[in-house]
C-alpha cells in the first residue's frame, strides 16, 4: 500500500481542536487535490463524510435487496410447504391461504434485511480489523474520545511527507501533525 | 445507597446547572466527561456500589430457584404445574407475555422515539435496549418449557427431516416462534450495532489487559471513520425504521395465539392494539424501576434527568389510558354484540370465581396510575418507583385475566378451576432472578448509556452536535 517513495510511511495524520475545524479541514485538502484521506471522530459527523465525497452509503441498497430476497425465499417456501410438500386441511382452509402466510413473511423480511446490513457494514468497512496502522499512533486513541482526526494515506499520488506534513499544518485550528509508521 | 459519586465530574452538580438548553444533561459535561462517567463504571473505576451487590445477589438466588423449577419441571413433566383441563395456558404464558410486553418498551425507545427525533431518549436507550433483550430471553424459555417436550424445541422450525413433516403455518403458535426469534435476534443486532463505537472508547482507555483484550475484540477494530459512521449512521437508522414495524408485528402476533382462537372475550379486534399499548405500559414502568436504581448507584442524575422521569411517567400513563380504554371497550362489545357468551364470560369475570383478579388488575392498572396526573407522582422518585411496580402487577394480573377465562366454559360441566403450583412460582420468580443477574452483569460490565450518543447529544458549546441527527446524516 506504501508509495515507493516512503515505504516507512502509512500516511499523515492531523489532529483538530473540533468537529466544524474537521469538516473545514477536510474540504480544504480535498480542494487541494488529496483524494486517499479519511477523517476520524467520536461520533457521527456526516459533513466529513460529504466533503470526502461520499455522499451515499450503500447500506439502503444492501439492505433493501436482503429484505426482499428474505421476503421473498420465505413467501415460496410456505406456499411450497403448505401446498405442495405437505398439505394439511386445516378447518377447511384452502392450501394456499396467502394471508396465513403474511405475519412470517414479515418477519423473515425483517430478519433477513437486518442480517444483511449488519453484515454489510462489516464487509463494506472491512471490519473486523484489529490491527491498523492509525493505531500505532498513540495520540490516536483520543479518536474515541475527544479528538478529531485527519488521516492522509501515503498511497494518495499527491502524497509527499514534507509538503503534505507542511500543508496540514497550515489549516486552520490543527493542534497536531504526525507521520503515522507503517 | 447513595454511597458512590461518580468521579471526575468536578464540583456536584447543582440542580440549576444544566449544559444543555432542554435541560437533559446536568451539570456541565463535556466530550470527557461524559466518557468518564458511562466508561469508567465498566473499566472497574468507580467501586462497585453496595446496591450493585444487593440486586446480584438477589437475582442470582432467584436464579436457582429457576434451575431447579426446570430441573424439576423435566424430570417429572408438566403435570408438576397446576394446567389440567380446561386450563390448559398457565402462568407460563401469564409469564411469556409480561416479560415480553417488557421488552417492547425498550425497542420504542430506541427505534420509534430516534424516528421521531425525541432527544430525551438519548440518556435510557442502551439499557432499555439491554431490558429489552434480558427480558426477551426470559419470555423465551416459557413458550418452549410449556411444550413438554422442550428438546423438541427446533421442530418450531421448518427443516428438511426424516419424518417428512413440517410446521403448521398457518397457526399463530408458529408465527410466534418466528416472531420472537425474529425480534430477539434484530434486537441483539441493534444493540451491538449500538456498542461497537463504545466498545472502541473501552478499548482505547482500558487499564488493564484483559480489558484491552476484550473489549478490543468486541470494537472489532472500529477507529471512528467518517466512511464507517456514513454506513453505520445508514444501519442504525433502517435498523430504527425496521424495528418500529417489528415492534408491533411481535406483539401483535403475541395477541393472534389468543385473538385467532374462538374463546368468549379472546376473539376479539382490540386485542392486537390492546397488547401493544399494554406493553408499552409495561416496559416503561420497567425502564422506571431500571433508570432510578442507575440514577442512584452510579451517580447518573446528571445523564438520567428528572425530565427523563417526568416524560417516562407521562408515556406511562398515556399509554394506560390507552389500556384502560381496551378494558372499558372489551365490556362495551360483550355488552353490545348481545352475544350470550361474551356478556356471560364478561359477568363471570367481574364477579366469577376469580372476580378478585380483574378488580385486582382494574386497581393496579387503571386506577392508581391516574396518581401520575399529579407532578409531584412524576418527579418524586420513590412515588414513582411506587406507581410504577402497581403496574407490573397490573400486567401480570391482566394475563392472568384472559387466562382464567378459560375456566368457565360453554358448558358447565367442564367449568374447572386452576390455581399455579410451587414448581410454577419457583419458574416465574426464578425468570425474574435470569434477568436481575443479567441486568446487573451488564450494569457492571457495558456501558448502562450510549457514550457516542451522549455525546453527540452535547450542545456545541460542549463539544457536541446539539442531539443526534442521525435523520439528517444517515445517507
Amino acid at each position: 500500500m506504501s508509495a515507493p517513495e516512503t515505504p516507512q510511511t502509512w500516511g499523515m495524520l492531523a489532529e483538530f481542536d473540533s468537529a466544524d475545524a474537521l469538516i473545514t479541514a477536510t474540504r480544504k485538502v480535498r480542494e487541494a487535490g488529496y483524494t486517499k484521506m479519511d477523517g476520524h471522530s467520536p461520533y457521527p459527523i456526516g459533513e466529513v463524510a460529504d466533503e470526502l465525497g461520499f455522499p451515499r452509503s450503500e447500506i439502503g441498497a444492501v439492505m433493501f435487496i436482503g429484505g426482499m430476497v428474505g421476503a421473498t425465499m420465505g413467501f415460496l417456501m410456505l406456499t411450497w410447504v403448505s401446498w405442495v410438500e405437505y398439505p394439511l386441511n386445516i378447518a377447511g382452509k384452502p392450501y394456499f391461504s396467502w394471508s396465513m402466510f403474511i405475519p412470517i413473511t414479515w418477519e423473515l423480511l425483517v430478519l433477513s434485511a437486518s442480517v444483511s446490513g449488519v453484515v454489510g457494514l462489516l464487509a463494506l468497512c472491512g471490519l473486523p480489523m484489529p490491527y491498523h496502522p492509525l493505531f500505532n499512533v498513540p495520540a490516536f486513541a483520543r479518536a474515541t474520545k475527544d479528538g478529531f482526526f485527519l488521516s492522509v494515506e501515503a498511497a494518495d499520488p499527491k502524497f509527499d511527507a514534507d509538503s503534505t506534513r507542511a500543508f496540514l499544518l497550515g489549516l486552520p485550528d490543527v493542534k497536531s501533525v504526525e507521520e503515522v509508521p507503517a | 445507597m447513595a454511597t458512590v459519586t461518580a468521579p471526575a465530574t468536578g464540583a456536584p452538580a447543582e440542580h440549576d446547572v444544566y449544559t444543555d438548553d432542554e435541560q437533559l444533561i446536568g451539570g456541565r459535561q463535556t466530550l470527557v466527561t461524559i466518557g468518564e462517567k458511562i466508561g469508567n463504571v465498566c473499566l472497574g473505576e468507580v467501586p462497585t456500589p453496595k446496591g450493585w451487590w444487593i440486586m446480584f445477589l438477589a437475582g442470582f438466588t432467584l436464579l436457582q430457584a429457576l434451575v431447579i423449577g426446570l430441573a424439576w419441571l423435566f424430570y417429572l413433566g408438566t403435570g408438576v404445574w397446576g394446567i389440567n383441563s380446561p386450563v390448559f395456558w398457565g402462568v407460563a404464558i401469564v409469564n411469556f407475555v409480561w416479560w415480553i410486553g417488557i421488552g417492547h418498551a425498550g425497542t420504542l425507545i430506541s427505534a420509534i422515539l430516534l424516528l421521531m427525533h425525541q432527544k430525551w431518549r438519548t440518556s435510557l436507550n442502551r439499557f432499555a435496549e439491554s431490558m429489552t433483550l434480558f427480558a426477551v430471553m426470559c419470555a423465551g424459555i416459557f413458550p418452549l418449557i410449556h411444550m413438554g417436550r422442550p428438546w423438541l424445541a427446533y421442530w418450531l422450525f421448518p427443516f428438511p427431516n426424516n419424518m417428512a413433516a413440517w410446521p403448521q403455518f398457518r397457526s399463530p403458535l408458529c408465527w410466534d416462534a418466528f416472531a420472537v426469534s425474529t425480534y430477539f435476534s434484530v434486537s441483539l443486532l441493534f444493540w451491538y450495532i449500538g456498542l461497537i463505537p463504545d466498545f472502541a472508547y473501552l478499548r482505547d482507555h482500558a487499564k488493564s489487559k484483559i480489558q484491552q483484550i476484550v473489549y478490543g475484540m468486541l470494537a472489532m477494530g472500529w477507529r471512528g471513520s467518517a466512511m464507517h459512521w456514513r454506513r453505520y449512521e445508514k444501519l442504525y437508522l433502517l435498523l430504527a425504521g425496521l424495528g418500529t414495524p417489528l415492534v408491533f408485528s411481535v406483539h401483535t402476533i403475541v395477541s393472534f395465539d389468543f385473538a385467532v382462537s374462538i374463546v368468549p372475550l379472546w376473539h376479539a379486534t382490540i386485542f392486537p392494539p390492546f397488547f401493544v399499548a399494554g406493553a408499552i405500559f409495561a416496559g416503561f414502568a420497567m425502564v422506571i424501576w431500571l433508570a432510578i436504581p442507575i440514577r442512584h448507584w452510579y451517580g447518573m442524575k446528571d445523564l438520567i434527568t428528572e425530565k427523563h422521569l417526568d416524560v417516562c411517567a407521562k408515556i406511562m400513563l398515556g399509554t394506560g389510558l390507552l389500556v384502560s380504554y381496551g378494558y372499558f371497550s372489551e365490556v362495551w362489545m360483550a355488552w353490545y354484540s348481545q352475544s350470550t357468551y361474551e356478556w356471560d364470560t364478561t359477568l363471570q369475570r367481574m364477579f366469577g370465581p376469580y372476580g378478585w383478579s380483574y378488580w385486582l388488575l382494574i386497581l393496579t392498572n387503571t386506577i392508581i396510575p391516574q396518581l401520575i396526573w399529579f407532578k409531584k407522582f412524576r418527579r418524586n422518585e420513590f412515588l414513582l418507583f411506587l406507581v410504577a411496580g402497581s403496574v407490573h402487577i397490573g400486567m401480570w394480573f391482566e394475563r392472568y385475566v384472559i387466562i382464567v377465562t378459560l375456566t368457565r366454559d360453554h358448558v358447565p360441566s367442564s367449568w374447572g378451576r386452576y390455581a399455579p403450583t410451587l414448581a410454577d412460582y419457583l419458574v416465574m420468580f426464578g425468570s425474574l432472578g435470569l434477568f436481575l443477574t443479567l441486568f446487573a452483569l451488564f450494569m457492571r460490565f457495558l456501558p448502562m448509556l450510549s457514550i457516542t450518543e451522549m455525546r453527540e447529544l452535547l450542545p456545541h458549546k460542549a463539544g457536541g452536535r446539539d442531539g443526534h441527527a442521525v435523520m439528517e446524516n444517515a445517507k
